[in-house]
């Protein structure tokens, strides 16, 4: 049953994927109406799913790879939809929805049955872990989709033609507040899952955890999230600049995302 | 439906030739009043604006001598002026009156007082008396149908003057233009419109600097805002989110050094220039730097020319929309006419069918509660049943056929009906002499 509440979910964020695709392509706000209770549709299914998994097996199944998935891409969606309660506007939707629809397809149609055979995925320590980083993922994928947003209506604005393709925008300075709002946000999420994250891996592995390329990476995310956050607060860093920066932040998250393929030390499934 | 229209706007005829025509409204409801009860004439009521002056009513038979009621208000014969004049009659002046209202047929497509003035012309109208049955019809229509275009078109959104497109574009980069403040740099004519415009959408701070200073304290005043010295000019700018530039130096006051100095000083926040000088004010080169934005006369002429451009567009598909309500129009107005002949046979009928039944009551003798109801039933479904071909038959004459009328008064013949509809309007024009004719 949770995997048919989330293949429904998978159906209702795809309406969302749709609404991005043709808001890019020029077919205008063609289901600006529909998008924000479809996408409210998939949050609530997958909710369901998230729960009744967890009955089924007595505890959050974030251990698997799929199943971690599907989480990121629920807690993008509650941030995404705090920031629409505040800004009344879907358009962070338009990078979030492909997102978060990637995520849970895959999700949705890779889900085998949960192994579980470290111990140390058994622990309390790992589901704040996983759920503060995520959620700081989720605030960073949000920040990133408004640098996007935000050098789109720049440029429109520059360019000094009256473009209709890019009506739907929502004001300049919204944007940049998303933006930035949604970055703080995030970060004390994932400042604390990294040291919850850390302490777990000293009690186990010592300090030589450091080598592994995942907790690199997470690192060096942290210290772009960092930086972006500081350029930002000293010299109000916009535009090109913090877009430049978001999307390097981005790329790392992915990296230390994929990073779980070849780390020895964090696993999902350990081996 | 025996609509006129005859007037003259600002396509067919000079402002000289309008303002022949134009009524004071002061004189409108006498105007007004004095058309309606003109011979031959049902209904009627004049807007009169200063790109047009429509006559509209509604005739007895189709025809009308409205130019004779011209030359004995005006006091001029109209003829002369011949080619200056439209005259619609019927459909046309059905769809006349919906692409007026509906700001289609305005200078500036789209523009939103039209349709105000036209709603005062009916009020005016409605106030004399001058409207009541299809003519009244016409208007409430023509409102709705206006709406309609505005609400499913893009022909009344965007901007079209300058003031307003820069308004539009400060909108787009702060959002609400809320506690922003704005900074003239020069006291002219133009800066105070567009500050004015900024400042009734919002803007709190009003900042002005001119080179004369005592101009500045004058114009500042107006907005009760700060006048600022010239020479502080650069120190004072970077406090400001919209800057309007209009002075008349040969060469441009603000360049991309300054630009970068106000960015700093700001901490990045956006800055929106308005450079509507010429010779310009503001190096386009400014424009390059992330988070300034500027635009000179001519980029804001451009966006207005593109708007006017996109209503045009958004213009025929207002055009298919107020087609479609005219045949709407059409159709509803001529089965209205067929209305009071099916009621009135109706009620004929029922009366002689209650008759009937008291006649042949006392031979019945006492029946139960069953019985009565049977009796009702009978009676009621023969005279359904016989009637439901005729009235259809009435309807569909009236949608349809060109002799709705002559249908109309054959059943009325047949059956005898007095016609009740007629007679009450006749009680109710009482002292309108000449009106049936």
């Amino acid at each position: 049953m949770p995997l048919l509440w989330l293949r429904v979910a998978v159906v209702f964020y795809g309406v969302g994927l749709l609404y991005s695709l043709l808001l890019l392509s020029k077919q205008g706000n063609l289901l600006g109406k529909i998008v924000e209770p479809a996408v409210g549709l998939g949050l609530i299914f997958h909710f369901v799913s998230l729960v009744e998994s967890t009955v089924l097996i007595g505890r959050l199944s974030w251990a698997s790879i799929h199943n971690s998935e599907s989480i990121l891409a629920f807690l993008a969606m509650v941030v995404f939809f705090i920031f629409f309660a505040a800004y009344r506007t879907v358009s962070p939707g338009v990078v979030i929805f492909p997102i978060v629809f990637v995520l849970t397809f895959a999700s949705a149609v890779g889900q085998k049955p949960i192994t579980l055979t470290s111990p140390l995925l058994r622990s309390g320590w790992i589901f704040v872990h996983v759920v503060l980083i995520f959620t700081g993922y989720a605030g960073l994928f949000l920040s990133f989709g408004a640098s996007l947003l935000y050098l789109v209506q720049e440029r429109a604005l520059k360019s000094k033609r009256s473009n209709t393709l890019f009506t739907w925008l929502p004001p300049l300075q919204t944007i940049d507040e998303i933006g930035y709002r949604s970055l703080l946000f995030g970060f004390p999420f994932m400042t604390l899952g990294l040291v919850a994250g850390s302490v777990l891996a000293i009690e186990k592995y010592g300090p030589l955890f450091f080598y592994d390329p995942k907790i690199l990476l997470s690192f060096i995310m942290w210290a772009v999230y960092m930086l972006l956050l500081y350029t930002r607060w000293s010299s109000g860093w916009r535009g090109r600049r913090a877009a430049f920066l978001a999307t390097c932040a981005f790329v790392v998250a992915l990296g230390a995302w994929a990073a779980n393929f070849f780390s020895r030390t964090h696993r999902f499934i350990a081996s | 439906m025996n609509f006129i229209v005859i007037g003259v706007n600002h396509q067919t005829a000079p402002v000289e030739v309008r303002e022949q025509f134009a009524i004071p409204e002061a004189r409108l409801p006498e105007a007004t009043k004095c058309l309606a009860t003109y011979p031959g004439i049902e209904e009627a009521m004049i807007v009169s604006t200063c790109n047009r002056v429509e006559l509209l009513a509604r005739t007895t038979n189709g025809n009308a001598d409205v130019q004779g009621f011209m030359r004995q208000f005006y006091g001029f014969d109209p003829a002369p002026f011949r080619q200056y004049l439209y005259e619609h009659h019927e459909r046309d002046a059905v769809r006349h009156v919906f692409r007026v209202a509906s700001s289609l047929d305005s200078m500036i497509v789209g523009e939103p007082q039209i349709l105000g003035q036209v709603k005062e012309a009916y009020a005016t109208a409605r106030a004399v008396g001058a409207v009541n049955s299809q003519l009244d019809a016409l208007l409430t229509r023509a409102f709705a149908v206006a709406k309609r275009v505005r609400n499913e078109t893009a022909v009344a959104t965007s901007a079209v003057s300058v003031a307003s497109v820069a308004v539009d574009l400060a909108k787009k980069i702060f959002g609400n233009l809320q506690g922003k403040s704005v900074y003239l740099v020069g006291a002219g004519k133009m800066c105070e419109l567009s500050a004015r415009h900024l400042v009734a959408h919002g803007a709190k701070q009003i900042f002005v600097a001119n080179r004369t200073y005592e101009r500045a304290v004058v114009l500042a005043k107006k907005f009760n805002g700060q006048a600022i010295p010239f020479e502080q000019l650069y120190e004072t700018v970077p406090n400001a989110d919209i800057v309007i530039s209009s002075t008349g130096a040969p060469h441009a006051i603000f360049r991309k050094e300054h630009g970068e100095k106000f960015l700093s000083r700001r901490k990045n926040r956006p800055m929106f220039f308005i450079d509507i000088a010429v010779p310009r004010d503001i190096d386009p080169d400014m424009n390059k730097l992330d988070g300034i934005f500027v635009y000179d006369i001519d980029d804001l002429q451009q966006v207005v020319s593109s708007h006017i451009a996109d209503r045009h567009t958004e213009a025929d598909r207002a055009e298919a929309i107020v087609q479609l309500e005219v045949d709407k129009f059409q159709s509803r107005l001529q089965t209205l006419d067929v209305v009071p002949t099916i009621v009135s046979l109706q009620e004929h009928l029922e009366t002689v069918r209650q008759a009937e039944i008291d006649r042949v009551r006392g031979r019945l003798g006492a029946m139960t509660p069953e019985q009565e109801l049977a009796v009702e039933a009978l009676t009621r479904g023969i005279i359904n049943k016989i009637m439901h071909t005729p009235i259809t038959t009435l309807k569909t004459a009236a949608r349809e056929s060109a002799e709705a009328t002559t249908v109309i008064d054959l059943v009325r013949k047949l059956f005898g009906l007095r016609d009740t509809s007629k007679a009450a309007q006749d009680a109710a024009n009482g002292g309108k002499p000449g009106a049936q004719n």
